[in-house]
């Protein structure tokens, strides 16, 4: 069992987490001019990197949305900080 | 290439085995050009190269690959070949598969040990023996063998299965294939392999590749640790490894990758003749020729490149095993592993052009891979040689996710992920 940070609840098992998406990924905007390659992209493409990656996670028990960094090889977690505008302090 | 046959063996035999030659050439280091290069040496790799060279007349082709041949997820899978789907789409692609299964060992003179001892996915409420009634039409519709098998067929077939008056999910029925079964994987590969290489195929093990060059928007070759080759016809087959090559020409692929686990338990005697999946647990099982009980259960939740499994989904398996046959208890487990799989959003596979002029993909088969590996060798070998898909692939295309018509095998057949 891993445990990962939760940035407003300290280490958690990993089973009370789940992955959202990968991070860094703006919304297309205005809608009216998104074109569907755009937008498609936006909705599924992702990098699956390995290594080092980005991804937003919850922690189901708060209902929390973060940003993970984290290793996809050895798994280690790098850092976890909490969304912009959402204080864990 | 020397045939194999029952006098080979019985002469062989004789001699005492010291006759036997490697069943495949080693070429050691790739040449510097070929009429197309595969990235990739498991089952959809090796599949292509082979039906590049047997159907399409091509044989300057090298299968790139970075381990040994068939030590990824062609060698982590756990065996089951089946074309239970739902969608019209997905059961012309999957029994395709199938139907070049059954005739395998005889095409490539290859034993795949190919075992039809049927397929049962197990309903245990009301709900889902609805859902497998509509799969088993659905089945029956695009022209598939495929039924409905009630609670008293299923605990004849397989009577170990727990049917106590306490079981969590108490066996109702559910969706029966006759023509699903298991094949061995490893010889799929070997299989694949000796053909391919027996047309001039080079199988080159070893080498990653390392970059892909392009000119004027068009494949030129790629950049390998065993030196460049040229070419201009680039098949990917390397499951999760794909997105990080399509990424050396700036192109995304819909894939989350995550480990999938599998487990074999010692050798015991026959006791299970069919592959059995529960919905209930999301746990599958069959017996191995050698007795193993092979089995395995859902991804692991966290995306990873890692081919390791992690101890939440473990637990969850085997404790799923269990409540189906609570006389393995008794059992001891021999082996755990794992491989990292391409899943995608519908559960459905990408095969088809993707970047660069000339490059084309064969991934996103996810949990699924090993069951389709003639079809995907097929299928990228008939994109790699004409520049065009087959009827079966188009409807597999990346534009799917661009035009909406997704193929949601995960809504459609109830896939775990």
């Amino acid at each position: 069992m891993q445990y990962f940070p939760c940035p407003f609840c300290g280490p958690r098992e990993e089973t009370e987490f789940h992955f959202a998406a990968e991070a860094g990924k703006p919304r297309p905007e205005p809608a009216a001019q998104v074109s569907a390659q755009s937008w498609a992209a936006y909705l599924y493409l992702s990098a699956a990197p390995k290594g080092e990656a980005h991804e937003i996670w919850v922690h189901r028990s708060c209902g929390e949305f973060f940003v993970m960094k984290r290793n996809t090889e050895t798994r280690a977690v790098l850092a976890t900080t909490a969304l912009p505008g959402r204080d864990a302090e | 290439m020397t045939r194999y046959s029952a006098f080979s063996l019985v002469s062989q035999g004789l001699r005492g085995h010291r006759g036997w030659r490697p069943a495949w050439a080693k070429p050691g280091r790739p040449k510097p050009a070929y009429d197309a290069v595969i990235v990739g040496g498991g089952g959809h790799g090796l599949a292509t190269a082979y039906y590049l060279a047997k159907t399409h007349g091509l044989s300057r082709v090298a299968v790139l690959e970075k381990g040994w041949i068939g030590g990824g997820n062609t060698g982590r899978n756990t065996t089951a070949v089946r074309s239970n789907y739902f969608y019209p789409e997905s059961v012309a692609l999957y029994d395709l598969a199938l139907r070049l299964y059954e005739g395998l060992s005889k095409e490539l003179n290859y034993n795949v040990m190919l075992s039809q001892r049927g397929m049962l996915i197990a309903a245990h409420t009301p709900a889902q023996m609805e859902i497998c009634a509509r799969i088993a039409n659905a089945m029956q519709l695009n022209g598939v063998d495929g039924h409905l098998m009630g609670a008293a067929e299923a605990k004849a077939r397989i009577p170990l299965l727990n049917q106590t008056r306490d079981a969590r999910f108490a066996p109702l029925g559910g969706v029966w294939q006759g023509r699903a079964g298991v094949a061995r994987h490893d010889a799929v590969a070997w299989g694949y392999a000796r053909a391919a290489s027996a047309l001039g195929v080079d199988i080159v093990e070893n080498c990653t590749v390392t970059g892909i060059d392009t000119q004027a928007g068009a494949v030129c070759g790629v950049h390998t640790n065993l030196g460049p080759i040229r070419t201009q016809r680039l098949g990917l087959a390397a499951a999760g490894a794909t997105p990080g090559l399509a990424a050396m020409v700036g192109a995304a692929l819909p894939i989350h990758t995550y480990a999938l686990q599998a487990f074999v338990s010692e050798p015991v005697k026959p006791m299970l003749d069919t592959v059995l999946l529960y919905l209930g647990t999301g746990t599958y099982v069959s017996q191995s020729d050698k007795g193993e009980l092979v089995f395995g259960g859902g991804l692991d939740r966290v995306p990873t490149h890692g081919q390791r499994g992690n101890l939440p989904t473990q637990e969850t398996v085997i404790s799923g095993l269990l409540e189906m046959f609570p006389a393995f208890a008794q059992l001891k487990l021999l082996r755990q592993w794992a491989g990292v799989v391409d899943v995608v959003p519908d559960s459905s596979p990408v095969i088809g052009p993707l970047g660069p002029e000339g490059m084309f993909v064969n991934c996103g088969w996810g949990t699924g891979g090993f069951k389709a590996i003639p079809a995907g060798g097929w299928l990228l070998a008939h994109l790699l040689a004409t520049s065009t898909h087959h009827a079966i692939s188009r409807p597999f295309d990346i534009d799917r996710f661009t035009t909406g018509r997704l193929i949601d095998e995960a809504a459609g057949s109830g896939i775990a992920h």
